[in-house]
């Protein structure tokens, strides 16, 4: 009846994982309850879980990936704890539980960490930015938001019914086979990311089709914000990627559930096809994640710089150029697995050149900043530690790309040492700068700067100690993934580090501390022009929040920087745009099918794990009928009419007449 | 001066300057490494490892000219044009400069057209299927990886080991590498280049000790739960005592042959290095080609002196 399931899969007896996911459950259980008792279930009901608003679905996104960052980052503790303790020693994590940890410490940092709060960032500024209602398939948004829960959900369920992948965060075969890994691991590993998997593809679509198809009358491609390119470039990627990996995933799902030979090294099967397929995206994923943190730091940079960004169309042709060749080096992944000569030697050098638009990036923004008018604000502050330390690990990426380099380097703290160094540089740094530059608008508050710097402070110093003695460690010959060892000369190295985390560990709780303070002290923080910053861009032409149809009249775009011109003008003739004729608006209505669809998803993902067949079955009915009931649906929209439109377009339209009115008597005086 | 003979191991110092750049180099980095650095990369102990660690320090040099200037512009210019400086110049329309992007684009291109002539000539004449350049003939031996075990074949001399790799010091040793079930990686540190093994191919691999020492090699590739512990010692010995070596391993009287071979397959780990004074006929190529069964996985028994696996 429950297939593989039993009570025994419940880990009564292992104290850690125990606690550890009573402590999530008791978490969760609260939250639920506060949420009922308190009586917000129909607001949350209402306005957030049915909402096909491309603004809400990006914090939503974006609170997942906080959620989600933390339970990685514990997971991180685990590690660098055991390891201090470990020396000639077992520890207090056996190397079952070590395994599980360092292997969902992988999964949970980057697919459900870095991507929602890539895709959350992309979800809430891209239509602002391109001055558009919202994406080009806004239920669609929502179905992707919810299988992405779905995944991360299935990955913490784990942690309490069963267990999870043992293999590393890429599951390579021979090991991640039926023979070496008969639990339900790897299992709960392949469903929750295809069904997330899933969840990103449609995203990819989503976003692409946005932004190659609809933007604000006037705005040509030469014309868009760069953070609408990294955005396109990205989600290029994501199309292009994403269906190698689900392949993949399903080859090793075919190989584990019906025995067929794909990865298998016998009866006609190859395991090193594995590496090829999964490293095939695996390295586009690496750009996924960094190229909308590139186009996050664009933002920021000139923004408080107070300068347009400089050589904008050289700084698009980089980004090209990163999306085309960044599916031309994934063998760098696997140089020790003996290719030979030629074969290392051409993923080498594709691997190096793929470091000159990125080196291009990083000056163009140094020229940014020169002539500007530099505001240290903390977002400015995430986007200088970015680039101070990315560098760094942009430079050991090229050094590693030398074959007779990576043969000694493979697998090493030092390549542990490197992926860190450059992911949370770029994409941590950045998620972090984009979260505080657009928190204003997504609440109509600010974030509480002196918090802010104390995160990015202890963050920044923490990372350097943390990956600082990796890099070392590296050196001194220590391989990745060890739950024990025995090197008296790693000793001093792994303290260092594990004293790192701790420092990094101040960090997270400033930012907590942060949101707390800011959310009792908004009204002190409250944004009221809706242009916080002096920003340059079309989101900050709209009032913090937005109202739901984002603009009263699509903006009429001229030149780059769209809102930094209407601004200019505005300024130079002490008087505001004219108002524009208010027509009535058509916004898609919520649904309720994303959650549907996740909700069945999760019995599905489950189900399969599980062997629970007939769940399955009802489960992808339940999944179809949603479908068909979504789309038998009559009416999609509803309208706002003109009068409550104009309404709020001019409510934001007098505080900013106020605004330009102060300031000009600031400056006559 | 690069390499005169094509297709040969030399030790590969780039210019006259490297040959000077690389002593410079370790002994400002070596104090800072404490320890008897058994793993050390940098302070390798023959000629492969010493190549490589030559390499990765003059291409770090050359990244570091590089990117510690931007990193400290990058500290300056914030700095400097801060908006609370008065001194300096706000220039608020100046966004683009022709001959600041020549510079721009063509320094990382230069820079990685330079490492990239290194990474194409050291990616042949470091290739791990290389053989040395030495006058001596290299000698054999045959990997099998285990879960959680090194087995170590000298099909000259008809012995075998477990988790002891024996080589004579100053003699070019050809590997090749196989695995009984999933993938691990052969990893000499000090020795240099690592090398997969997988089950149904044969890797090859050539390293050789300069001198006599005690070193220790390890799995770079995560196998599971016993990973922590494939570690294994490596002597590099006099022509003698390596003789004496196989004497002593032949005289052990234990037959490596498909049944114990499947003994050890099992998980587990050793409490103590083993050896075998005989090897069953075909027994490596029999592990290659598959006709020998696979490591079983998990559910197999140890045996006496084979912790199972979950113990620690």
């Amino acid at each position: 009846m429950l297939g593989k399931l039993t009570l025994s899969a419940i880990p009564l007896d292992q104290p850690v994982p125990l606690v550890a996911g009573a402590v999530v459950a008791l978490i969760a259980l609260g939250v639920v309850a506060w949420v009922v008792i308190a009586g917000h279930l129909p607001y949350l009901w209402r306005e957030w879980i049915t909402s096909v608003d491309h603004k809400r679905i990006g914090v939503m996104y974006c609170i997942l990936a906080l959620v989600m960052l933390i339970r990685g980052f514990s997971d991180a503790i685990l590690m660098r704890s055991q390891h201090a303790v470990a020396y000639k020693a077992g520890g207090y994590l056996p190397p079952e539980h070590y395994d599980q940890i360092f292997s969902a410490h992988g999964v949970i940092m980057i697919f459900f960490g870095a991507m929602p709060f890539m895709i959350g960032l992309m979800n809430f500024a891209v239509p602002l930015q391109l001055g558009v209602r919202d994406v080009a398939f806004p239920t669609l948004n929502s179905v992707s938001f919810w299988l992405t829960a779905s995944g991360a959900l299935l990955v913490n369920v784990s942690l309490v019914v069963g267990e999870f992948a043992r293999t590393g965060w890429w599951p390579a075969p021979p090991l991640s086979e039926v023979t070496y890994s008969p639990g339900v691991g790897v299992d709960y590993y392949l469903w929750a990311i295809q069904i997330s998997g899933v969840g990103t593809l449609l995203s990819g679509v989503n976003l692409v089709t946005t932004i190659l198809k609809m933007r604000a009358p006037g705005m040509s491609y030469l014309r868009m914000p760069m953070f609408c390119w990294t955005a396109l470039a990205s989600n290029l990627l994501i199309i292009a990627a994403f269906p190698i990996l689900t392949a993949t995933l399903a080859m090793l799902i075919l190989d584990r559930y019906l025995g067929f030979h794909f990865f298998t090294d016998s009866h006609g099967g190859n395991s090193m096809m594995f590496m090829n397929l999964f490293w095939a995206w695996g390295h586009p994923e690496v750009y996924i994640l960094a190229l909308p943190a590139y186009g996050v730091f664009s933002e920021v940079i000139s923004t408080f710089s107070g300068k347009p960004l400089f050589a904008y169309r050289s700084m698009v042709m980089a980004t090209m150029a990163i999306f085309i060749l960044s599916f031309m080096v994934w063998l760098h992944h696997f140089f020790t697995m003996g290719p030979g000569g030629d074969v290392n030697g051409v993923f080498a050098i594709t691997s190096m050149i793929i470091a000159v638009p990125t080196g291009v990036k990083i000056f163009d923004w140094l020229f940014t900043m020169y002539g500007g008018r530099v505001r240290l604000t903390t977002a400015m502050l995430w986007s200088l530690g970015f680039m101070v330390t990315f560098v760094v690990g942009g430079a050991t990426g090229v050094l590693l790309a030398i074959p007779p380099a990576d043969f000694v380097l493979h697998n090493s703290m030092f390549l542990v040492a490197h992926f860190h160094n450059v992911m949370v540089s770029a994409v941590l740094f950045g998620a972090f700068a984009g979260y505080t530059y657009w928190f204003p608008k997504a609440f109509g508050f600010q974030l509480n700067e002196w918090w802010g710097k104390a995160a990015f402070w202890f963050g920044i110093t923490g990372f350097v100690i943390v990956f600082g003695a990796f890099y070392w460690l590296g050196l001194l010959g220590m391989t990745r993934r060890m739950q024990h060892y025995d090197v008296a000369d790693w000793r001093p190295w792994i303290l260092v580090s594990a004293f790192g985390v701790a420092v990094m560990l101040a960090g997270v709780v400033c930012q907590v501390v942060q949101l707390v303070v800011s959310i009792r002290r908004r009204e002190s923080l409250r944004d009221i022009t809706g242009d916080p910053w002096d920003g340059r861009s079309l989101e900050w032409a709209t009032a913090s929040p937005p109202p739901v149809f984002n603009f009263a009249a699509l903006p009429e775009v001229h030149g780059e920087e769209a809102y930094w011109a209407i601004k200019s003008r505005a300024r130079e003739q002490m008087r505001l745009r004219e108002e524009p004729a208010y027509e009535p608006i058509e916004m898609p209505l919520n649904s309720p099918t994303g959650f549907i669809c996740a909700f069945f998803s999760t019995l599905i993902g489950f189900a399969m794990i599980w062997y629970i067949w007939w769940l399955a079955a009802a489960g992808f009915l339940g999944a179809f009928v949603t479908f068909v009931a979504f789309a038998w649906r009559d009416t999609v929209e509803y309208e706002i009419p003109a009068s409550e439109v104009a309404k709020v377009n001019r409510a934001n339209r007098s505080t900013r007449l106020e605004a330009l009115h102060g300031a000009g008597q600031r400056r006559a005086a | 001066m690069l390499a005169q003979r094509p297709g040969r191991l030399t030790r590969v110092t780039l210019s006259r300057r490297g040959g000077l750049l690389r002593p410079l180099a370790l002994a400002a980095v070596l104090p800072l490494l404490c320890g008897c650095q058994q793993h050390n990369i940098l302070d390798a102990k023959g000629p492969v490892g010493a190549a490589e660690a030559n390499i990765l320090i003059i291409a770090t040099i050359i990244m570091l000219a590089i990117i510690v200037p931007t990193m400290i512009a990058t500290v300056v210019f914030a700095l400097w044009y801060r908006e609370a400086n008065p001194r300096a110049r706000y220039r608020p329309d100046w966004a683009f400069s022709g001959r600041i992007e020549l510079v721009v684009w063509s320094v990382p291109l230069l820079t990685i057209t330079f490492l990239g002539a290194i990474a194409w000539i050291g990616a042949h004449r470091l290739d791990p299927a290389t053989p040395l350049d030495s006058d001596k003939k290299p000698l054999e031996v045959q990997v099998v990886s285990l879960d959680w075990k090194w087995l170590f074949l000298y099909p000259e001399a008809g012995v075998a080991s477990v988790n002891e790799l024996v080589v004579p010091a100053a003699t070019p040793v050809r590997f090749r590498l196989t695995s009984s079930s999933v993938w691990n990686s052969f990893f000499v540190p000090k020795l240099g280049s690592m090398i997969y093994t997988m089950r149904g191919m044969v890797t090859t691999l050539n390293l050789m000790a300069d001198q006599e020492g005690e070193l220790r090699g390890l799995s770079t590739h995560f196998s599971g739960d016993g990973f922590s512990d494939m570690h294994f010692p490596v002597r590099a010995v006099s022509d003698a005592a390596f003789a004496d070596w196989v004497k002593g391993a032949q005289g052990s009287g234990a037959t490596l042959d498909r049944a114990s071979y499947a003994e050890i397959a099992k998980q587990g780990t050793l409490d103590a290095p083993r050896s075998f004074g005989a090897i069953e006929p075909g027994l490596f190529d029999g592990i290659v080609a598959q006709t020998v069964p696979p490591g079983p996985g998990p559910g197999g028994s140890g045996v006496e002196g084979v912790r199972p696996k979950g113990g620690s």
